[in-house]
């Protein structure tokens, strides 16, 4: 009953590199993870000291991308703030498909009433400006890191839901819900064993799609100064800085914005391959 | 039988639920907000309980949350968006005083997302698999990778500081140059994308193959057969970005330091000022809300078959 949900995953892992733009961006996305696990060993000074070079000093081959106004290692900062972006994307992501499907999944197999204030709520969370409603959280929480990925993860549950509850729809008449309904297995059984299972293709999909969408929303939530607060190593607070000193140091602000394009460009073709591999339906392209 | 509405009419009180409903989650969120409202109002600073009760009385705070929830229903309905805490006038005259600078940079942005995603949307969806075709998909798809922000202080740094072509400052028609650009780029990337593969669709329909062989020029065809038939999608996706842009384009009015909706919206929540951030946010919930509702009108205006629809 799951046939189409799961295939090995060396079969995958070969699939999904098999266009060069996923190939491409599967590449930059290992050298990107690998930097963020080994920052500490890889990182030639520490992120967070200050004076470690002149202030603002041109990229030079001690200091490759040049250093900031408080005479920081930009290249460091840089790497170290990989570990934040990724992890809170990661998180941020977390957030929207958890919630996201267990409320798709429970209004659309009560169904009835329950299932029409739902969509309509949902539908008119989905009226907001995802920034609008991601700023609108940060008010209530206070800024931060943790706190900008909480929002953005929150202003994402009801897209989620709301496809999650269309393809629950689909399952719910099925013969195989009947026949666990017959045997008189609970409702929390289904939902568990039964519907969960074969709705994981497409939760998997939508959290490929929105990877990319979450490093982006996080960091410019920071960039704003609602996020990652200095002297944190943030890719979003250090462009934010750098908008400050482009005219004599633009380096301030091309590295970390070039670092912040590639993580989420990677991301973003990985997957998408995988989306067009898992369920070509709910791909965004084509 | 019975009396049936005007499509029009039964369509605009539909949105009458719609805007309740999003007051109330905005009434709700905010209600989250940690600690005494009343010391927020005051900004901190330390009084004797004797002003901070008349002060709760004043804000109507003294109120069961039932009371403050309708009173804040009914000023919403009116328009009354309250005071702001810092500045003490009210929200909807700070509103109405920073909706311009917005407003021209939804403008400049639409325009600019326009002119280029027409163009190379067309040109694009005239030769599938041609090379601007190809090009344009592939900068789409890189596009949505790129910071809005990034791109925009590259932008100043080449064209404002280095070649020095337009100003990156002002009120002038010249400094609205680059952040049109900047959320224009954005757009068009879309709108290209939406206006090719309704162009494909359509081009394959027999009314334009009747067209060609009557001798019809392509760029007639295009402009006469295939736009009319291919521009919903596209107008649905222009008219809900241009939504979101007059509630304040909040990053690109920060990178290019524009005192428009956006910037004020982040400033009242650094600062902590509820009724200007709960003002801001219905004033661009409903205007997003409206404006849907108008573009359904007009497309029941275009197209009749859409007004029985959904009715």
């Amino acid at each position: 009953m799951t046939a189409t949900a799961i295939m090995p995953p060396r079969r995958l892992i070969a699939r999904t590199l098999g266009t060069p733009g996923a190939l491409a961006g599967s590449i930059i996305l290992v050298v990107l993870v690998f930097g963020a696990i080994f920052a500490p060993l890889i990182s030639p000074y520490d992120p967070n000291a200050t004076r470690v070079c002149p202030r603002l000093a041109a990229p030079s081959l001690d200091y490759v991308f040049g250093c900031d106004l408080f005479g920081r290692d930009i290249f460091s900062r840089i790497l170290h703030g990989s570990r934040l972006s990724l992890a809170v994307g990661l998180l941020t992501v977390a957030i929207s498909l958890i919630a996201g499907t267990l409320i798709g999944m429970v209004i659309a197999f009560l169904g009835g009433r329950v299932d029409r204030i739902g969509v309509r709520l949902l539908d008119v969370m989905l009226g907001f400006p995802a920034i609008v409603l991601a700023i609108l959280i940060v008010a209530v929480l206070g800024v931060g890191a943790f706190n900008a990925a909480l929002a953005v993860g929150i202003s994402g549950i009801p897209r989620i839901a709301r496809v999650v509850r269309s393809a629950t729809l689909t399952l719910v008449g099925r013969e195989f819900v009947d026949s666990a309904r017959a045997v008189g297995a609970s409702q929390a059984r289904i939902l568990r064993r039964h519907l969960l299972p074969n709705l994981m293709p497409i939760v998997i999909v939508l959290g490929s799609l929105d990877l990319g969408t979450a490093i982006l929303s996080t960091a410019t939530l920071s960039f704003l100064g609602l996020g990652a607060q200095p002297p944190q190593a943030e890719w979003g607070a250090m462009l934010s800085a750098g908008r400050e000193f482009m005219r004599y140091a633009p380096w301030t602000m091309i590295f970390p914005g070039l670092a912040l394009f590639l993580a989420v460009m990677s991301v973003n073709l990985v997957g998408d391959r995988l989306s067009h591999i898992l369920d070509p339906r709910a791909s965004k392209h084509d | 039988m019975t009396l049936r509405m005007p499509w029009f009419l039964r369509r605009i009180l539909g949105i009458v639920p719609t805007l309740f409903l999003t007051w109330s989650i905005v009434f709700g969120v905010l209600q989250l907000i940690p600690g005494d409202p009343v010391m927020l109002a005051l900004g901190g600073t330390p009084v004797s309980d004797e002003i901070l009760d008349n002060e709760r009385r004043r804000l109507g705070l003294d109120q069961p949350i039932y009371v403050q929830y309708l009173t804040f229903l009914k000023k919403m309905a009116v328009g009354d968006l309250g005071n702001g805490y810092s500045s003490k006038q009210p929200v909807s005259e700070m509103i109405a005083a920073r909706v311009r600078p917005s407003l021209e940079l939804a403008l400049g942005g639409l325009l600019v997302g326009i002119l280029l995603g027409v163009a190379l949307g067309i040109a694009a969806g005239l030769r599938p698999h041609g090379w601007v075709d190809t090009a344009t998909m592939s900068t789409a798809l890189v596009g949505v990778s790129l910071p809005s922000f990034w791109i925009g202080m590259l932008l100043i740094y080449v064209f404002g500081l280095q070649l020095e072509w337009v100003p990156i400052l002002g009120d002038g028609i010249d400094a609205l140059i680059l952040p049109s650009i900047t959320i224009g780029l954005f757009l068009a990337g879309g709108l290209a994308r939406l206006i090719r593969s309704a162009l494909i669709e359509t081009m394959t329909q027999d009314y334009i193959r009747t067209a060609h062989s009557k001798g019809l020029s392509t760029l007639r065809i295009v402009a006469k057969h295939a736009m009319r038939n291919a521009i919903i999608p596209p107008i649905t996706l222009l008219g809900l970005q241009f939504a979101v842009l007059i509630g304040g384009a909040v990053v690109t009015e920060r990178v290019f330091a524009r005192a428009g909706l956006g910037s004020m919206l982040i400033d009242a929540v650094l600062t902590k000022d509820i009724p200007l951030v709960q003002g801001l946010v219905v004033y661009t919930t409903t205007a997003y809300i409206v404006i849907n509702l108008l573009l359904e009108l007009l497309y029941g205006i275009v197209d009749p078959r859409i007004r029985s629809r959904r009715a």
